[in-house]
């Protein structure tokens, strides 16, 4: 179970996780918005396909990693969340596309 | 006097291990001395392509040595797998040399030409591809890429596991391997080498010197010498992705587990093993041209290993003239002629000599030389 410390003052955002609308808070993080909406893994893994979600919260384990606007392997700890942002949680190993 | 080892060999990595691996599947009793953490372990920043064509140019013996070790991989793989349950993840698709422009591809043409023209050049098939032919085989190449060439015995595996499973495998038939062993000489008594190391001596009546680099050190302890020195190298990794490339190239390989593996740098640095970001820069432009895709994906490593080059930059094998047991083994491709290593040259040095095939790899080629 997890809560936000403070939801008094900022301002709410939605953005949209996997096609879902999930409510989030200026000035959080994409992976904060993720836990506080109950979403723990975040991609499974490119050689057992064994689930992750962030560990560090602070740039250093890049097991959150996400695609955000369509650009794969994001660190969601790292990118504060903005009105409308489209988040999609990955499924092994990164799509090339030409 | 017996010795408490029947064969010491100094250097742990692909060529030490192959060959020790080799020399304990015909029972004799082997020990490996290697360095610590603090070697240059080529064996673990290579590039882990078994690699055939292009090479032999001025020593059609190499090519041809080259050639036997990868008509033999499938062979070792299979047996470093039944003996160890470690899959190493070989395959022989044939490999692509890509040509970033019309003078490239015709470069890279003559280059072929003049090296399956020598006399006495083994004989195996390869083709120069123009773009239209290329694209049939490898649609995802960019705009830039004039065409390649393709030779069918090329291929790739893990070295990172074909070093453990040569390790595990020696382990299982008995060979001691002991780390932190610094060999600091080698003395010759009564037909028994003594080589003394930071961790005490060893007794044994063969020695092979298989320490890389090192081995300019240590040939001259027993009557030898190894003019090599350091080439360092870069690679750089992506994370993993999807699978989009089944063939290995010679600068651009996707590896079983789908990273993919970009190189390869050849510079002259001494022993600094340092990455620098030029280099790695120069690196990812030229792949990013050769497979525009791979402008989407992250980098997450970066390393630069040491190259065990020679002037020609051919592998040499020798036996001690003066100290009858001391043998000497030394190249830049361990992966790649590991098979030769662990099924051949293993062999010869266990039953006690090197063979005549094997004459043009000694090091008195270099005899005479002036040395740069």
């Amino acid at each position: 179970m997890v809560r936000r410390l403070s939801d008094a003052a900022d301002a709410a955002v939605t953005i949209a996780v996997d096609g879902l609308s999930v409510p989030a808070r200026a000035g959080e993080t994409v992976a904060a918005a993720l836990i506080a909406a109950g979403f723990w893994a975040f991609r499974t893994t490119g050689v057992s396909g064994s689930a992750r979600g962030p560990y560090c919260m602070m740039g250093v384990c890049f097991d959150c990693l996400v695609a955000i606007d369509g650009v794969g392997s994001r660190q969601a700890c790292l990118v504060p969340v903005r009105e409308g942002m489209r988040i999609e949680t990955q499924r092994g190993r990164r799509p090339v596309r030409p | 006097m017996t010795a408490d080892f029947d064969v010491a060999v100094v250097g742990g990595g692909l060529v030490g291990a192959a060959l020790a691996w080799g020399i304990a599947r015909t029972q004799q009793r082997v020990v490996v001395l290697d360095e610590g953490d603090v070697a240059y372990r080529a064996s673990r920043a290579n590039f882990a392509l078994v690699w055939v064509q292009g090479k032999g140019l001025g020593m059609p013996e190499y090519a041809a040595w080259t050639k036997r070790s990868s008509d033999a991989w499938q062979d070792l793989a299979h047996q470093l797998e039944e003996e160890t349950g470690v899959d190493v993840a070989f395959s022989r698709p044939g490999g692509f040399t890509l040509a970033l422009s019309e003078a490239e591809l015709e470069a890279r043409a003559m280059l072929l030409q003049r090296l399956h023209n020598q006399p006495n050049m083994v004989r195996y098939p390869y083709e120069i591809l123009n773009r239209n032919a290329l694209l049939r085989q490898l649609p995802q190449i960019g705009l830039e890429v004039a065409g390649a060439s393709y030779c069918p015995l090329d291929g790739q595996c893990n070295s990172l596991r074909l070093l453990y499973a040569f390790h595990r495998g020696m382990r299982q038939l008995g060979a001691e391997y002991r780390p932190n062993h610094v060999v600091q000489a080698i003395d010759y008594h009564n037909g028994v080498f003594f080589l003394r190391s930071s961790s005490g001596t060893i007794p044994a009546e063969k020695v092979v010197l298989a320490a890389g680099i090192g081995n300019a050190r240590l040939a001259p302890m027993v009557g030898l010498k190894a003019p090599v020195r350091p080439q360092r190298g870069h690679i750089v990794v992506t994370e993993r992705a999807e699978r989009f490339l089944d063939y290995p190239l010679v600068t651009i390989r996707q590896t079983d587990e789908g990273t993919v593996m970009l190189g390869d740098s050849a510079e002259e640095a001494g022993l600094d093993d340092g990455v620098g970001l030029g280099v790695a820069a120069a690196i990812a432009n030229r792949a990013v041209r050769m497979f525009p895709l791979l402008r989407s994906l992250n980098v997450v490593r970066s390393w630069a290993g040491l190259r065990v080059m020679t002037q020609d930059g051919f592998p040499i094998y020798d036996e001690s003239s003066g100290r009858t047991g001391a043998f000497l083994a030394t190249c830049h491709s361990g992966v790649t002629l590991a098979a030769a290593h662990a099924l051949v040259l293993a062999p010869m040095i266990a039953r006690g000599g090197l063979l005549a095939e094997l004459d043009a790899f000694s090091a008195r080629r270099f005899d005479g030389q002036a040395t740069v």
